[in-house]
């Protein structure tokens, strides 16, 4: 059974419809990239797998792990394992980045069952984990995201991923922003992440991202539809001649 | 007969006027209080309860808000005074020297004032009243504003309360908790303290205010507190008065030169509350913060109205002001702050934020800035808005529950203001307050 399964999906925003009738699955163990330009609906494919309000989906069905994600608030979602990483993480000033960590996997980790974490072994695996991404100490004391830079922004959207452990994650346009150390940062910690059980869905504009994270399968989404799905070196293809022909298929 | 100027006197009007009729020759005083209680009265008299064409009261009609005038509490009997030996449950991890009201009557009993530091006095003002204690003559009324008719009736009816005094240059290292508690039984409280921190004096002062739910028992605190040059004094006020009650109370402040004074303000509890804050500052060099935190859910109504008086030059104040409202709740804030026209160099910000949890809360805010210097630095703030809903959402894809998500949020936010408080015990004392308002709010 595909861990995700997006079938027909249509998805209006303010009475325009911006996803018109993408499929996609997603198979556990698999890296797949989408690639497009802009306006493409690649962010609005992740804030729907995501749960996000605003978005109404007109028709189509997207089963994650065999269930109906539309039947689940967007915490259930995280609970059953599918992560998004913000292309904008959010700023949230007076909640310190510790608590909002301990309180988001222990609410997985009860909804799941699962026994809470102790203070000492959660504060083990944050400074472990922190340590790995380069992201000094003194961030984790701060309010989340709060007078953070957009590198470490990315940083700390990776550290969640590794912290929650999701089996499907969402990276929308984690590149965005980054200098090139920071790139290789963020994709180390990805890359560690990856295994026979968890996938991952790259969102991005450039080719770069996918020279460190490389994926098993490369989307071409434009005008809301995945008009062309090839290897890794479908990814090069298009960083040397542009998503021009695709836009003009559809339009054609 | 002229029909045209008759004062139609509501029920709660004419059952005060019976009130002070009744009571003023057993109220404690000799000749000189009685003259002020009289003097006091005619305010009122000729006033009437404040109400919506009053400027300072235009969101707070308390001539509507005020169905009845209860009677005078009579002193406490053995049951409450039992009853009143749990109260102040929400600081019981603070070693504080504890002084207990029970329907606004000082009980020894409660009390602790067994081996009191140096430089501490403590008298109540009942016994002060009748001792003609010259702290009185000195200070009482001197600088609670005498037309304000909340204070008004304060004076004229003024019962009991606390009388402190902090001698130059002590420091009194537990904090005093003015604990005020009602009993079971509906009446009506006027309590009036005065606190004296003398020159380089340091204390920390708690006041908070409770009572049983379902009685609609009414309070009316005043405190008037001189903060001596150099001095550092803490003043917080917890207002979790029950569901039913209509609370008023006013803090009135002189605070000297190159002093430290900081003052917070808690409300979660009444049905009708009305915070009055008059500070000012009459020496140079003096540093303040002056903050509140409300929670208000069902049909409840604060209002905080504060006025900062810059009279001296080289003075800092920071004002910071949040609100939750939750289904119909009514938050009130009127900030005023003014600057005389010597009081150069004035560093003044105020800020008031209020947090609408519900469609039919309802919240006002009226900030002013006063300015008759020329080379000051002052400004205000005001926001009044729902939750984030993007910020909700983020913490929801990370796994929080809406109802968590929801009160992480409503924690940072009225977190801000109660994170100033230096205090660690009384921080933490508050927040799990909080915490338990929103865990009430399910």
């Amino acid at each position: 059974m595909a861990l995700l399964e997006v079938e027909n999906l249509h998805v209006e925003i303010d009475g325009k419809e911006i996803l018109k009738g993408l499929d996609l699955t997603v198979n556990a163990g698999e890296v797949h990239a989408i690639m497009g330009p802009n306006g493409s609906g690649k962010s609005t494919l992740a804030y729907v797998l995501a749960g996000k309000a605003d978005y109404v989906t007109t028709a189509g069905e997207v089963r994650f792990n065999g269930k109906n994600i539309f039947d689940m608030q967007p915490d259930e979602r995280a609970a059953a394992g599918l992560f998004l990483a913000f292309q904008y993480p959010m700023e949230i000033p007076g909640v310190a980045t510790m608590t909002f960590l301990r309180t988001a996997l222990n609410a997985q980790r009860k909804k799941r069952g699962e026994p809470e974490y102790s203070t000492p072994e959660f504060i083990k695996r944050v400074r472990d984990t922190a340590a790995k991404l380069s992201i000094d100490p003194d961030m984790l004391r701060r309010a989340v995201n709060v007078g953070f830079s957009g590198g470490e922004k990315k940083r700390n959207e990776v550290l969640q991923m590794a912290l929650l452990e999701p089996r499907l994650a969402v990276l929308d346009e984690t590149d965005s922003g980054l200098d090139i150390d920071a790139l290789k940062i963020v994709a180390d910690g990805v890359n560690r992440l990856r295994g026979p059980q968890r996938s991952f869905i790259v969102i991005t504009h450039y080719q770069r991202l996918l020279s460190y994270i490389v994926p098993d399968i490369v989307h071409v989404l434009s005008h809301g539809r995945i008009v062309k799905t090839g290897g890794k070196d479908l990814a090069l293809e298009l960083e040397a001649r542009g998503y021009a022909e695709y836009q003009d298929e559809v339009l054609a | 007969m002229n029909a045209g100027v008759t004062i139609i006197k509501t029920a709660a009007e004419t059952a005060l006027a019976n009130t002070f009729s009744q009571a003023r020759a057993r109220l404690p005083g000799d000749g000189a209080i009685a003259a002020q209680r009289d003097a006091a009265f005619d305010v009122f008299a000729k006033e009437g309860l404040p109400h919506r064409r009053i400027e300072e009261w235009k969101y707070t009609d308390l001539r509507a808000l005020m169905r009845d005038a209860k009677p005078l509490a009579s002193p406490p009997d053995a049951a409450a005074k039992t009853a009143a030996k749990t109260a102040g449950a929400l600081l019981r991890d603070i070693e504080a020297r504890r002084l207990v009201f029970v329907d606004g009557a000082f009980v020894a009993e409660l009390s602790d004032i067994a081996s009191l530091e140096a430089g501490l006095t403590v008298r109540s003002l009942a016994d002060a009243l009748s001792g003609n204690d010259p702290a009185l003559t000195t200070h009482l009324g001197k600088l609670a504003p005498g037309s304000d008719v909340a204070v008004a009736l304060n004076t004229a009816l003024m019962g009991d309360g606390a009388v402190i005094r902090i001698a130059a240059g002590s420091t009194i290292e537990r904090p005093l908790h003015l604990l005020f508690v009602a009993s079971e039984k509906p009446s009506a409280t006027f309590v009036r303290s005065l606190v004296v921190v003398e020159e380089g004096a340091r204390a920390m002062l708690i006041e908070s205010h409770e009572g049983p739910a379902g009685s609609d028992y009414q309070v009316n605190a005043a405190l008037e507190l001189f903060v001596g040059d150099r001095a550092h004094v803490d003043h917080v006020k917890i207002i979790t008065e029950g569901a039913d009650a209509l609370h008023v109370s006013t803090l009135a402040a002189a605070i000297g030169a190159k002093a430290r004074f900081n003052s917070f303000t808690f409300t979660s509890g009444g049905a009708v509350v009305r915070n009055q804050l008059f500070l000012k500052f009459d020496g140079p060099g003096t540093v303040a913060a002056i903050r509140g935190a409300t929670l208000l859910k069902g049909r409840q109504h604060a209002d905080t109205t504060l006025v900062v008086n810059h009279a001296a030059r080289d003075c800092q104040s920071r004002e910071v002001f949040k609100t939750v409202l939750d289904d119909e709740a009514h938050g009130v804030f009127q900030g005023r702050i003014i600057v005389r026209p010597h009081a150069q160099k004035t560093d003044a910000k105020m800020m008031t934020r209020a947090l609408l949890l519900s469609e039919r809360a309802e919240a006002d805010s009226k900030p002013e800035l006063e300015i008759f210097a020329d080379d000051v630095q002052c400004g205000h703030g005001a926001t009044a808005g729902a939750l984030d809903d993007e910020l909700k959402f983020y913490l929801m894809a990370r796994g929080i529950p809406a109802a968590e998500a929801e009160a992480l949020l409503i924690q940072a936010f009225i977190g801000e203001a109660i994170e100033g408080i230096e205090h660690a015990g009384l921080r933490e004392a508050l927040m799990d307050s909080v915490v338990a308002w929103l865990g009430a709010r399910g």
